[in-house]
C-alpha cells in the first residue's frame, strides 16, 4: 500500500498504486474498488481507488492528428501541458483550459473542466467526440453523443467512476498565435464585480480575481480579466507567434510552516496585488497563453505554500438568480475570519454538459484555506449557504463536502448511478470520493 | 527527397528510447526506431508522425543477434545522421552470480552488442565524412559495486569503447557522445529505490541526448549531480571501497 493524496494534500489515505504498461495491463489492475488517476490535480480524494489507484500517466501517445481540422485522437494519460506545446506551434489549442496546465486529458474529462470561457463556450467535454472506455464490467466500448451515449455524457464529468478512459478523440481550436488580448478592469465590491462580468459575456475569456481579505465598502473588490485570442498582427515586434512555456522558475522547496499565511501577509499581498492590478485596468495589452491561462503553474509545489497539512479549497456555483446576495454572505463570513489565501476566484458558468458536471448557469466561487482549526465546520456553514441557494460544490476541488450537500447539489445523482450500475454491476469501480459521497453504505 | 536530418534509435520502445525518439522528431529529423518487435512499436511511429509531422521508419533490430548487424545496416533506405544506441539489460545481479546464462545476457546486451553496432556505423560514418554516434551508458560504469558489477563491468566496457572510438572518429569528422544518465524513473527502475533528488524522468534524458548532439559533448552526466557524486566514488580508496554497502 502506498500514501496517496491529491493536490491539496488532504486527506492521506492508503491505496495500492499500479502503473500499468498496456490497455491490457490496466483491464487487468481492475478488480474491486478501482479507479484511475493522472496526473493527480485534483485537490481531494476523487482519484484516490477505495483499495486500488491505477497511474495513467505513462500512456501519451497521440494517436492521430487531422492538421486540417484539429481533429485528433489521444491516449487519455497524455498532460494537457504536452498537447499545448506540441500543437500550439502547429497552430492549435485545446478549446477549454482549466488553470492549471498539468492536468491530463483522462483527468479533464472525468472533471469536465471548465476554464475562464464556460459562459459562451461550454466545458471541456463539449469538445470531446468519443471516448474508449473500459467499464468496471471488463468491456471496452466506444463512446459518443450517438453510440453508448448514456455511458458517453455519464462519463464526461463522471469523476472516472464509470470506467477508466483510454482514449478519446476531441477537436482543437484553429489559433493565429499563442498569446491573450488581456484587458484588466477594476471593481471596487462585489456588486461592481458581478455587473463587470454580466456585462463583459460576449468576451471569450473572463475571470474575477477577488480580495478575499477586504471588507465593509471594499468587500468584493476585484480585477477582472478578459482575454481573447490574439492575431499576428497584435503581437510586439520579433515576438514568436508562439511563447515557450518554462518550467517554472520559482519552486516551494519545503512545506512553509502554518504561520507564514496570516492576516497580516495576506492582507498587505492583497492590498499590492489589487492596486498593480487596479493601475493597469482599462487599457489591453498582449500576454503570452502560459501567464494568462496558468497564473499558479509559474511557482512549482505552490501547494507547498500550506504547510504539511493541506489545503482545501472550496468552490461552489449559485444560480444567477439571487447569487449576489449569497455570495456577499459567503464573502462577508470568510473575510471576518480572515484566514483565506491570497485571491479568490470568481466567474460566470454557463449550462454543464455532462450527467454529474459541475457547472450550472450562474457564479462560481472558489476560495482557498488551510487545514487548521475549525475549518471543517465553518465549510459546513458555507455548504448550507450554498445549499439553500440552490448550488453545489465542485467535486475535482471536493475533499470534505457531506452526502445531504452532495445529494441536494446533484439531483440528477439517481439517473447517474443507474448508467454506473448497468455498466459496472459489480460495483468494482469506486474512488475514496464515491466511498464518501456516492456508494451504499 | 528530403533533406531533414535523420537519427535512428536502437532499442526504441524503452522508456528512454521514446523519449529520444520525441526529442529529435520535435528537432524536426526524421526518425527510425529498430527494436526486437516492429508491430509493438507501431503505437509510438503513429504517436510521433500525428505530433511532429516527420518521416518514421520501423526497423527490427535484435542487439544479441550480431550475425544479423551487416545486414540490418545494410538494410537501411539510407544512412542516418545519427545513431542513439539505447539498448541495455540491467538483468538481476544475485542471479548473474551463479547462472551464466543470464549474466552473458547482462554483458552481451550492455557491451557487446551495443559496442559492434556502433562501431559497424562509424566505419559507414567515416567512410561518409560525418555523423553522431551516441551510446547510453551508465554512472554504473565508473566503478564497480557489489551490488550490480556485472551490469557495471559491461557498462565500464561500453564506455571504454566509446571513448575510444570518439579519439579515433573525431579525426574523420565523426562525433562519440556517451550518455550517463544515473536514476531514471523508467520501466526498467520500476520497484527500485531511487533517490529523488539524483533521479530524472526519462523526457529529460531525450532532451539531454539532442543538447549533446547539437552541441557536440562528449560525455553528459545527466543531472550533474552526478558528476560529483561520481567522482567522490571514483576516488575512494579501494580499501574503504570493498568496505561499503551498496
Amino acid at each position: 500500500m502506498t500514501l496517496v493524496s491529491g493536490w491539496g494534500r488532504f486527506p492521506v489515505v492508503d491505496s495500492d498504486v499500479l502503473r500499468p504498461r498496456s490497455f491490457a495491463a490496466v483491464g487487468e489492475a481492475v478488480s474491486s474498488g478501482t479507479v484511475a488517476r493522472g496526473n493527480g490535480r485534483a485537490y481531494g480524494d476523487a482519484a484516490i481507488g477505495a483499495v486500488r489507484t491505477v497511474g495513467m500517466t505513462g500512456f501519451d501517445r497521440v494517436r492521430s492528428f487531422d492538421p486540417v481540422t484539429g481533429r485528433i485522437r489521444l491516449e487519455a494519460g497524455i498532460l494537457l501541458s504536452d498537447l499545448i506545446d506540441t500543437f500550439g506551434p502547429r497552430g492549435f489549442l485545446p478549446f477549454v483550459v482549466p488553470g492549471t496546465r498539468f492536468v491530463s486529458i483522462g483527468g479533464a474529462i472525468a472533471a469536465d473542466v471548465h476554464g475562464k470561457n464556460h459562459h459562451c463556450e461550454g466545458g471541456f467535454g463539449r469538445y470531446v467526440d468519443s471516448l474508449l472506455l473500459r467499464t468496471g464490467q471488463g468491456e471496452v466500448i466506444e463512446a459518443s453523443r450517438e453510440q453508448n451515449s448514456e455511458a458517453f455524457f455519464a462519463t464526461v464529468g463522471g469523476m472516472g467512476l464509470t470506467g477508466i478512459i483510454l482514449e478519446a478523440t476531441m477537436r482543437l481550436r484553429p489559433v493565429e498565435t499563442g498569446w491573450i488580448r488581456e484587458r484588466v478592469i477594476s471593481a471596487s465590491d462585489l456588486d461592481a464585480a458581478m455587473r463587470a462580468l454580466e456585462a463583459s459575456d460576449e468576451a471569450t475569456y473572463s475571470v474575477a480575481w477577488i480580495d478575499c481579505v477586504a471588507r465593509g465598502r471594499d468587500l468584493g473588490r476585484s480585477l477582472i480579466y478578459l482575454g481573447e485570442h490574439a492575431g499576428k498582427g497584435e503581437l510586439p515586434d520579433g515576438a514568436d507567434a508562439f511563447p515557450v512555456g518554462k518550467d517554472p522558475r520559482l519552486s516551494v522547496p519545503v512545506d512553509l510552516p502554518s504561520m507564514a499565511l496570516n492576516r497580516t501577509s495576506v492582507r498587505a499581498f492583497n492590498e499590492l496585488y489589487y492596486r498593480m492590478g487596479a493601475r493597469r485596468s482599462g487599457g489591453s495589452h498582449v500576454v503570452s497563453l502560459y501567464p494568462y491561462f496558468f497564473p499558479l503553474d509559474g511557482i512549482g509545489g505552490w501547494n507547498r505554500i500550506y504547510g504539511k497539512r493541506g489545503f482545501l479549497q472550496h468552490q461552489c456555483v449559485i444560480p444567477e438568480q439571487g447569487a449576489g446576495a449569497v455570495l456577499g454572505e459567503i464573502l462577508d463570513r470568510v473575510a471576518r475570519r480572515g484566514d483565506a489565501s491570497f485571491l479568490a476566484v470568481l466567474k460566470k458558468l454557463g449550462q454543464g454538459d455532462g450527467i454529474l458536471s459541475f457547472p450550472l448557469p450562474g457564479y462560481t466561487l472558489a476560495l482557498d484555506f488551510p487545514v487548521k482549526g475549525d475549518i471543517l465546520n465553518f465549510l459546513d456553514e458555507i455548504d448550507r449557504l450554498v445549499v439553500a441557494a440552490g448550488g453545489r460544490l465542485y467535486l475535482a476541488k471536493d475533499a470534505r463536502q457531506s452526502r445531504t450537500t452532495f445529494a441536494a447539489g446533484y439531483p440528477a445523482l439517481q439517473r447517474f448511478n443507474a448508467i454506473r450500475k448497468s455498466l459496472d454491476p459489480a460495483g468494482n469501480i469506486r474512488s475514496k470520493l464515491s466511498q464518501r459521497l456516492f456508494d451504499e453504505v | 527527397m528530403t533533406s531533414r536530418k535523420s537519427a535512428i534509435v536502437l532499442g526504441g520502445s524503452s522508456d528512454i528510447g521514446r523519449a529520444a525518439a520525441r526529442a529529435f522528431a520535435k528537432a524536426g529529423y526524421d526518425v527510425a526506431l529498430a527494436g526486437r518487435d516492429v508491430a509493438a512499436l507501431e503505437p509510438d511511429a503513429a504517436d510521433l508522425r500525428a505530433r511532429y509531422a516527420v518521416e518514421v521508419g520501423l526497423h527490427k533490430f535484435d542487439v544479441l543477434d550480431t550475425a544479423s548487424f551487416d545486414g540490418f545496416v545494410a538494410g537501411l533506405p539510407a544512412l542516418p545522421d545519427v545513431v542513439i544506441s539505447i539498448v541495455g539489460l540491467l538483468g538481476v545481479q544475485q542471479d548473474a552470480e551463479s547462472d551464466l546464462t543470464h549474466a552473458t545476457a547482462i554483458m552481451r546486451s550492455n557491451y557487446e552488442g551495443p559496442a559492434l553496432i556502433l562501431g559497424l556505423f562509424a566505419e559507414k560514418f567515416l567512410a561518409r565524412g560525418s555523423g553522431t554516434l551516441v551510446g547510453v551508458s551508465s554512472v554504473a560504469g565508473d566503478r564497480g559495486r557489489a551490488s550490480n558489477y556485472v551490469y557495471g563491468s559491461a557498462k565500464a566496457g561500453f564506455s571504454a569503447f566509446l571513448s575510444g572510438l570518439r579519439a579515433r572518429a573525431s579525426r574523420g569528422g565523426v562525433h562519440v557522445v556517451t550518455v550517463k544518465p544515473g536514476f531514471v524513473r523508467t520501466r526498467m527502475t520500476e520497484g527500485m529505490k531511487l533517490i529523488g533528488p539524483l533521479t530524472v524522468e526519462a523526457p529529460v534524458v531525450g532532451d539531454a541526448i539532442l543538447a549533446a548532439v547539437e552541441n557536440k559533448t562528449d560525455v553528459v552526466y545527466v543531472s550533474g549531480k552526478w558528476r560529483l557524486v561520481m567522482l567522490i566514488i571514483k576516488t575512494l580508496p579501494e580499501a574503504v571501497f570493498k568496505k561499503l554497502k551498496f
